[in-house]
């Protein structure tokens, strides 16, 4: 089985911080991490790999420190690795990102699974993975949190939903995009960091993947950010520095009867 | 290739434009703002602030909006066995200010099967036009049919918008529908307006992984596609007497090929209290500390009636369970109050929660942006704090 992966390299989210002064992010000095989501896709292409054998390839698009996160997932399995860096993919949307790694996907060549994970932890769209799959013209299968291959061609998956979540049969090649209850991913192997050394990154550039022009970067992008603001709040906005019996009598009261 | 171009002769050295940048990218060399275009990604935040115009986006060939021929605010109606899904309500309610604004019409748009019921409340909510979009196969969702159904029905009816709630359906379906009809789709928007000089829909949600809000507009593409989140905008009334027109379109087997089949639907067993439904919520962060904090919280709720929530970083430390989980990759909550507990207040986690009534904060950080937006806060570690408004409120039984 051939198996594609998209990852993302993000800001690690739980370092960002905010400039109490101009309310705009310190993203100096914040770590670079693969999206939390990915380990999950990672872990469930190397584990149909080791049922059904095949290649797991892995593909990100971003700035060249991005390769840091395809040498992660060599570690984790993967065989191979593509980088798709160009600066004429700068300013993407989600309809040009998922185009670009569309058509580097037709540009690698054959597969039988996409795997994504749900969402990036810095867009939070879920649009990339669905984006692919349209793109590609196949099925999608999104919230997966379980696959169970019938056979090479043909799986069932569950996908989650507000409810619970719904079962459904899904024909190879396709798109899936998995959350994090479909797996526990395993930690690197010595072998994996061995590999991971020695592996070779194959850069991609637009020229390269014959990328319509007029299809990536900010100049194909459909969306446009036109403002970026610091979130209003008017709230009471009440603050107590201290947490004396008086004020937390205060705050109880306020929980009982809902005032002051 | 598009970039952000200094005018160096405007340019004053000020460096409001690196403070707007949320990516870093900008520093003053000689006193004039260079942008390192390996960080730059053109969100074109600097050209919004620059006090003299110093900053622009170079493009090549600026496409000029075209006179477009659609109309109409679309909403997607999401139903489940026939049901209508509240957020489809809450898309109405905003839909109807949105087409009020445009002089347009607010239309349902309701692929499905046996829907007669559903037709009849999506009536009773202020719509113009009903599309039913009947077909067996629509029945249960499927991510081609309803695609593919729905693109048809854009194709023939051109809307200016549509909207969809941000459920695992409504961004499945939305994500395909916008790449292949080639326009724009905007994610989890907490706030949808006009500019009704441009005609242009207006869509603001949280970016940049960050506390930074950003409004985003599709200029060139039709139509204009939003995603919203269940309890952020408000259901549109109910008027037992209004009446729409009603559509209804059933297309050819043609549309309805697709490598993937529903099988069935499982529903999990709810937790005793579903925490979108809460009425009181006590939600837990980071300054929990661990897992067995979490009784603390637990003890607290039971006492006041409320239902134990957390933030993604408890979550993500394992513990809570996820169903639990507040804000932009959890549920979104509206209580009447919400109390957070070691909770900085990531924007993250705000949208989950930011329309709760009242909210109260206990965080040891005085600088932490949640006390921006509570009514109330205390700077204490919840871990006191909570045991003794525990112990208060007991005795005040």
């Amino acid at each position: 089985m051939n198996i594609i992966i998209c990852v993302k390299q993000v800001p690690d989210s739980t370092e960002v911080k905010i400039n109490p002064e101009t309310n705009t992010l310190m993203r100096e000095g914040v770590k670079s991490v693969i999206n939390p989501f990915d380990y999950y896709a990672i872990e469930e292409a190397v584990k149909i790999k080791e049922r059904f054998g095949g290649k797991v390839t892995v593909i990100t698009m971003g700035p060249p420190q991005a390769g840091e996160v395809l040498k992660e997932a060599v570690t984790l399995g993967c065989d191979e690795a593509f980088l798709l860096c160009d600066r004429k993919f700068a300013g993407s949307d989600t309809w040009a990102t998922s185009y670009a790694l569309a058509a580097a996907i037709k540009h690698i060549g054959e597969f039988n699974l996409i795997l994504c994970g749900k969402q990036a932890s810095d867009g939070d769209t879920a649009q990339v993975g669905p984006g692919i799959a349209a793109h590609l013209n196949i099925s999608q299968a999104v919230n997966v949190s379980k696959i169970d291959f019938e056979n090479e061609n043909k799986a069932v998956v569950n996908k989650m939903t507000e409810q619970g979540y719904d079962v459904c049969s899904i024909n190879l090649p396709c798109v899936m995009t998995v959350v994090k209850e479909i797996n526990t991913p395993r930690m690197p192997s010595l072998k994996g960091i061995m590999r991971a050394k020695k592996a070779q990154i194959k850069t991609l550039g637009a020229d390269d993947i014959k990328a319509d022009a007029s299809k990536i970067g900010l100049e194909g992008s459909p969306t446009r950010v036109v403002k970026i603001f610091a979130p209003q709040h008017n709230k009471e906005n009440v603050v107590f520095n201290d947490c004396s019996e008086e004020v937390i009598n205060k705050i109880a009261k306020i929980i009982k009867d809902g005032s002051i | 290739m598009a970039e952000i171009l200094n005018d160096i002769n405007k340019c004053t050295g000020c460096g409001e434009c690196i403070n707007a940048c949320p990516f870093s990218a900008i520093s003053l060399i000689n006193a004039k703002a260079v942008i390192d275009s390996g960080k730059c990604t053109l969100c074109s935040s600097c050209v919004n602030v620059c006090p003299v115009s110093a900053l622009s986006l170079s493009e090549s060939e600026k496409k000029k909006q075209s006179n477009f021929d659609c109309k109409d605010v679309w909403v997607f109606c999401e139903q489940k066995d026939g049901v209508v899904m509240p957020v489809t309500y809450e898309l109405l309610g905003e839909g109807k200010k949105l087409a009020d604004k445009l002089k347009a019409r607010l239309c349902a748009v309701l692929p499905g099967y046996d829907c007669e019921q559903a037709i009849e409340k999506l009536k009773e909510r202020g719509v113009d036009i009903v599309y039913y979009v009947k077909h067996e196969l629509l029945k249960n969702f499927n991510d081609d049919y309803y695609s593919e159904t729905l693109i048809e029905l854009c194709k023939e009816y051109k809307p200016e918008i549509f909207l969809f709630g941000a459920t695992s359906m409504g961004r499945a379906v939305a994500s395909r529908i916008a790449v292949k009809l080639h326009t724009g789709l905007t994610a989890d928007c907490t706030s949808l307006d006009i500019d009704e000089e441009k005609h242009l829909l207006l869509q603001t949600r949280p970016a940049f992984g960050g506390n930074i809000m950003a409004t985003i507009i599709t200029p060139n593409h039709r139509p204009q596609m939003a995603t919203v989140r269940h309890k952020v905008m408000k259901e549109a009334d109910i008027n037992p007497l209004a009446n729409a027109q009603v559509i209804v379109k059933e297309y050819g087997a043609n549309l309805f090929s697709s490598n993937a089949e529903f099988v069935k639907s499982v529903k999990e067993i709810a937790e005793t209290i579903n925490i979108s439904d809460a009425d009181i919520i006590v939600s837990g962060g980071r300054g929990m500390g661990s897992k067995e904090n979490f009784s603390i919280l637990e003890e607290f709720a039971k006492t006041i009636g409320a239902s134990v929530a957390a933030s993604r970083a408890a979550v993500d430390s394992e513990w809570i369970p996820y169903s639990r989980q507040v804000g932009q990759t959890g549920k979104t909550v509206c209580p009447k109050l919400y109390i957070a507990c070691g909770i900085s207040g990531q924007i993250q986690h705000l949208i989950g929660m930011q329309s709760s009534k009242t909210i109260i904060a206990i965080n040891k950080d005085p600088d932490a942006p949640i006390f921006k937006y509570a009514d109330y806060g205390i700077v204490g570690d919840a871990l006191k704090i909570v045991p003794m408004l525990t112990e208060i409120l007991k005795k005040k039984d």
